[in-house]
């Protein structure tokens, strides 16, 4: 990067609020196109069985209804939902048909799709369509379904489809190895609960067919749109050249939005099916039912250690809930669960399991810091245990197992299938700890654990983190300059609400080294480039900015041909200062070469993670007689190796830290025993409002940039809510000296802990 | 989550409604909406006609007399938020209204709406119950009153006929010299009351506690006052020791659901838990 | 059924369904999107809008009964192409991320600090308890709103 500009590390103001905070933003439900026809989904009301009958006549008959869609009219074979990240052989057979065929496997599984002039009369034809299911055993926890007595795919024999299995060194030489008399072992069954990141904007797609050049064009896009439409091309039989995904003003994703669901498949086959626009908007019902949920593990873990706090090894088994089908991202967590449960501590030796278990709930993907919350839960819990029963001192049981700086990088645990090789890049771990303490007041706080005052029980803890990010394999740009003399640049980056869209152009800026307002930034649809890779596992900074860095350099290499040409000098006595170009004789404005067409493309790969790294600290004051937590003061602290938006930064941090409050103490996706969902709505599933959480303290720092990438920077938007849960866990055990095992902490849940009845004893 | 259709009506006079109640087998009454619109999103109910009591004078006066307090069914909590002789004139009501839902919820809800729909853990009821208030009721051959303890007969249920229409709830004068507390538990903010407490005596000459009234939400099918509790709190103190013992009683007299929010042993503790808050700040206030 | 009312200042009339909801009606009859859904049964308060100057859920209104009332949406908070005090000082504290929710925090913060332009910290967290936000955390929503009080206490004075 350059002198010349520097909006890099300023907190520039966002280029979307002038369109968001005057209502003007485009989402998928604001869309119109005349003629356009409403769908509404029939879902299945039973978590697994024989779907025999599905009538379809009183629905038809219905006024303004003008289709019902079934498995029958989607021709000899219903397609199935590919995986698009760790797509093993393996697990094809547990893939989720675009629409129920024969079983159904989950409360919310489509059975059908109405058509209609409008959402309501396509929701009351919901009413008359009438369906025969015959019930079989429903699977809703993890042990039930390991048993196998009624299997989700019949031919696969099992419910378990797939184990992962994470290594370093050899554990289990190590415990056996293990002298009693100067080690210890640890072992805990843990538990994190199923929740979901519930975005404000529910999803929505919205599909046109054009006939007459038998091109398909589908809003409501998002994360990863190219991906997306190789998926559709390959389920739909349209080649990929007639679909176009248009990304526009998305309310959210934090994961859960724009990997593959069933409707991208069936509203674009619906539009095509009834020759007219088609648009599907979920409600927030469908929303809490249907979207990937996330985070349901039980895993029963052993930490060995010398009794001086020095950790040997760890091992253990985890288990996935994975829901009824594999979907397009669902191997990601289960897999990160075991990879990153070490996180920045330099644990020798580590042998884990992690099994994929298929159950009768709603199928599971990707939720910010996938399997890393749930990781550092399981970790950190452990690490406390094991401090507590050592008497040694929380923070200097963490000095100790930290990895250090000088140490880096080093390896990971590896993963197999498929043998994935980690390692952590660089940083000074024990630097954000020291920072984190420091403002947190670490000093003046820790005496107060286990006090009570005024009637509350008062707790401290600390964690660290590594969060990964920029995952590959590349990401592409391309810029021209306009007519106007501006620079448009086209990023196959996509957005979810995180301010992208700024941070590209304040990078766009500085590589071209012009003012911002000279750029128009375009992103994520299909139609602006060749081929894009989107925005998932904090890879846009890194990725998209870099790509976008690199076409800023030929551009101006391009700009400087141009003018060299028309200045009568060689290409390298033009300097470029602003959006002229100058020779020792003559200038020229970008605007006067605009005929030229000048134009370029960047495109950087990448197969390294980037880590950024940090720390939490909380002090809670809990009330024993109603079970209430308050968070009297929290602190984060994250390095990131290159802020480039400062405020932005700032506030993936705090929203982060809010999600992960949201799911340590409010959110959880309950399941009865029958395989029903009882958490539907907004009244049930609850979300972290204004007054719940208000004191978040977040710092971030640039010491170590990283080494891969032209900016330096780490990707950073999913640190804050890695620690969450394992913090919060440890703050009660300070509290109470009672561990905690399970998420979440209700208030309830809470009194229960610290009331066990007289048979649960303690 | 459109909702399911139906006709619309908005009758001018009380006696129009109550002929189109009656005149309409699954005809409901529309006041703020905000109970009755979300049951009709999740189309958990299907009425033939929505009878909006918005055109109708009359139904929305909050009167102050030296005997008691009557508020109009269409009265909305803001305007109860916003009567400042509520603060003397019962300050119970006026403390415990700000638990309900929201900011904006509090905009539209009425005080009517909220009695009818009779959701148990919600204030409103629980504030009936307590203050052994009187319903009054529109029908077709006329008017009648029931006492809120008759009135709230189950969860949602209660004792209005399908053809009759509540017009105002009257409350006993609220006396100068009496102690009261309220306490409400809720997972946030505004949320629904896993449990809450309305509770005021009387001090007789000797300072001791008399004509107790305790009435809780959310730990039994529907709001009610607990005699036994009452009995161990009247000819006492109130101090510290009454007061462990009275929120005892409490817990044992409840029979608290179980859900997802909370156990029925919690509840328990928290409802002696808000006992004790409730009558200490009644003693120490 | 026909309704008439005023819009953001404007005559406005809908031809609907006694079903369709405000939110509804002001999205798909007016096409003013701005208003947004999300949750359609009065929880999250993104739907926010103002009735005769009160706050309140669009998803819990009929449009039918909003016969002769004044509704002002996200749309017309503001009356040129700048942004008011209000929305500059959610810009300048980056108190939006999506965006989803924020035309629903907007009315309601704009209706709150015109009854009350003095209004605490305590307060201005109690009133947005009613609205929903999944990406910032509210700490930069309410230290925007706390900023935003000095423009309506001048207004206030002013008046």
């Amino acid at each position: 990067m350059n002198a010349v500009n520097s909006y890099v590390g300023q907190p520039v103001e966002r280029i979307e609020d002038l369109r968001l905070l005057r209502g003007r933003g485009q989402y998928v439900d604001d869309l119109h196109f005349d003629g356009m026809l409403h769908a509404a989904i029939l879902r299945s009301s039973i978590p697994h069985g024989r779907l025999l009958s599905i009538d379809t006549t009183a629905a038809k008959a219905l006024p303004g209804v003008v289709a019902v869609i079934t498995a029958a009219d989607l021709g000899h074979q219903v397609p199935s939902i590919p995986l698009r990240l760790a797509p093993l052989i393996d697990l094809v057979p547990y893939e989720q048909p675009a629409i129920a065929t024969g079983k159904v496997r989950y409360v919310g599984e489509p059975m059908a799709v109405v058509v209609a002039t409008t959402a309501a009369i396509a929701e009351d034809a919901l009413d008359l369509l009438d369906y025969e299911i015959e019930a079989l055993p429903a699977n809703v926890d993890t042990k039930t379904a390991a048993a196998n007595q009624s299997l989700l795919f019949e031919p696969m024999g099992t419910n378990n489809t797939l184990t992962y299995t994470a290594v370093l060194g050899d554990a289990d030489s190590a415990f056996a190895a293990a002298d009693p008399a100067e080690t210890v072992i640890i072992r805990e069954q843990l538990t994190t609960q199923r929740h979901t990141a519930a975005t404000m904007e529910c999803r929505g797609v919205l599909a046109t067919w054009d006939a007459a050049t038998q091109h398909l064009a589908v809003y409501g896009a998002a994360k990863v749109p190219f991906q997306s439409r190789g998926m559709l091309s390959q389920m739909i039989g349209l080649p990929e050249s007639q679909i176009d995904l248009i990304e526009g003003d998305v309310g959210g994703g934090f994961g859960m939005r724009g990997e593959f669901y069933p409707e991208d498949f069936l509203i674009p086959f619906a539009a095509r099916h009834v020759g007219a626009p088609v648009k599907w908007i979920e409600d927030r019902r469908e929303h809490l039912l249907t979207c990937n949920h996330a985070r349901e593990f039980d895993a029963d873990l052993e930490l060995l250690c010398r009794r001086d706090g020095q950790i040997i090894a760890v091992r253990g088994h985890i288990n996935g809930n994975i829901g009824a089908y594999i979907r397009a991202n669902a191997t990601i967590a289960p897999r990160n669960v075991a990879q990153f449960l070490s996180g920045p501590y330099a644990i020798p030796n580590i042998r884990l399991t992690s099994s994929m278990l298929v159950t009768n709930k709603t199928p599971t993907g990707t939720y910010r810091g996938p399997g890393r919350f749930e990781g550092d839960y399981f970790r950190e819990r452990l690490l406390d245990i094991a401090a507590t029963e050592l008497g040694i001192d929380q923070v200097t049981f963490r000095r100790k197992n930290l990895h250090r700086a000088v140490d880096m990088p080093c390896q990971l645990a590896t993963i197999d299938p498929v043998h994935k090789e980690e390692e952590l890049d660089n940083g000074d771990y024990q630097s954000t700890l020291d920072r984190c303490l420091a403002e947190f007041n670490w000093t003046e706080k820790a005496p107060l654990a286990g006090q009570k005052i005024d009637g509350r029980q008062h707790g401290v803890a600390v964690a660290c983190f590594i969060e990964g990010g920029a995952a590959g394999p590349r990401e592409n740009a391309r810029m021209t300059l306009d007519p106007d003399g501006k620079v448009s640049v086209y990023v196959g980056s996509t957005i979810v609400g995180q301010g992208l869209e700024t941070v590209l152009v304040q990078i766009a800026a500085d590589s071209l080294e012009i003012p911002m307002e000279q750029i128009n930034i375009f992103h994520g649809s299909t139609t602006y480039l060749h081929e894009g890779f989107g925005s998932y596992h904090s890879r846009s900074t890194v990725m998209g900015g870099s790509a976008i860095h690199l076409a800023a350099e030929e551009l101006k290499a391009r700009i400087k041909a141009a003018a060299a040409l028309r200045l009568n000098c060689s290409a390298d006595q033009v300097s470029l200062e602003g959006a002229t170009a100058r020779s020792p004789t003559g200038a020229i404005a970008w605007a006067e070469l605009a005929g030229e067409k000048l134009a370029s493309a960047g495109s950087f790969a990448n197969h390294h993670h980037t880590y950024a790294y940090g720390a939490h600290a909380v002090h809670i004051a809990l009330d024993p007689g109603t079970g209430q937590i308050d968070i009297v003061d929290y602190v984060a602290v994250e390095d990131v190796g290159r802020i480039v938006n400062p405020q932005t930064l700032k506030g993936q941090v705090i929203g982060g830290v809010v999600q992960g409050l949201g799911g340590t103490f409010l959110e959880h996706l309950v399941y009865d025993r029958e395989g029903q969902l009882l958490t539907g709505s907004f009244a049930d599933y609850l979300l972290p409002t204004a007054t719940d959480f208000p004191t978040i303290r977040a710092f971030t720092s640039e010491e170590y940039p990283s080494p891969i990438n032209p900016i330096g920077a780490k990707g950073a938007g999913e640190g804050g809510v890695i620690s969450v849960g394992g913090i919060i866990a440890n703050a009660i055990a300070s509290a109470t000296g009672v561990q905690p095992k399970h998420l979440p902490f209700s208030p309830s849940n809470v009194w229960e802990l610290l009331n066990p009845t007289v048979d649960e004893g303690r | 989550m459109k909702l399911p259709k139906f006709d619309y009506a908005s009758p001018a006079t009380v006696a129009e409604a109550v002929a189109l109640l009656a005149g309409h087998d699954t005809a409901k009454i529309i006041s703020g909406g905000q109970s009755l619109m979300p049951v009709l999103a999740f189309r958990m109910a299907y009425p033939s006609l929505l009878i909006d009591l918005r055109r109708i004078p009359d139904l929305e006066r909050i009167d102050i007399s030296e005997t008691c307090l009557t508020i109009g069914a269409r009265v909305r909590w803001c305007d109860i938020e916003d009567d400042h002789r509520l603060t003397t004139a019962h300050p119970l009501l006026a403390a415990a209204i700000p638990h309900v839902a929201h900011h904006q919820i509090r905009k539209r809800g009425t005080v009517g709406g909220s009695l009818c729909h009779a959701d148990p853990a919600a204030e409103m009821p629980g504030l009936a119950v307590a203050c052994d208030a009187t319903l009054t009721l529109a029908g077709p051959s006329g008017v009648r009153t029931v006492n809120a303890a008759d009135f709230f007969l189950g969860p949602l249920t209660t004792a209005l006929a399908s053809d009759e229409i509540l017009t105002h709830v009257t409350l006993p004068a609220w006396p100068a010299s009496r102690r009261w507390g309220f306490q409400e538990f809720s997972r946030r903010r505004g949320d629904f009351a896993i449990a809450g407490v309305a509770a005021f005596y009387d001090p007789d000459g000797h300072g001791l506690a008399g004509n107790a009234h305790i009435g809780v939400i959310g730990v039994n099918d529907r709001p009610r006052r607990l005699p036994q509790a009452e009995a161990a709190l009247n000819g006492t103190a109130a101090d510290a020791e009454a007061i462990t013992a009275t929120a005892a009683v409490a817990a044992a007299e409840v029979d608290p659901p179980e859900d997802i929010h909370g156990t029925a042993r919690y509840r328990r503790a928290l409802l002696a838990t808000l006992i004790e808050r409730a009558l200490t700040t009644a003693a120490t206030a | 059924m026909k309704v008439s009312l005023t819009v953001n200042g404007k005559p406005a009339a809908f031809d609907v369904e006694p079903r369709a909801t405000l939110a509804d009606s002001l999205r798909h009859d007016l096409r003013l999107t701005g208003t947004h859904i999300g949750c359609a049964h009065g929880v999250c308060g993104a739907c926010t809008v103002l009735v005769n100057g009160d706050p309140v859920r669009s998803c819990l209104i009929l449009a039918v009964q909003t016969e002769g009332a004044s509704v002002t949406t996200v749309e017309g908070l503001s009356h040129d192409d700048h942004l008011t005090p209000l929305q500059a000082s959610f810009r300048k504290h980056f108190a939006l991320q999506c965006g989803f929710c924020t035309p629903g925090i907007l009315t309601t913060a704009h209706a709150l600090l015109t009854a009350e332009p003095y209004a605490s910290e305590e307060r201005i967290r109690d009133v947005l308890s009613g609205n929903i936000c999944r990406c910032t955390g509210y700490i930069p929503i309410i230290e925007a709103i706390l900023d935003a009080r000095g423009a309506y206490q001048t207004q206030s004075a002013a008046a």
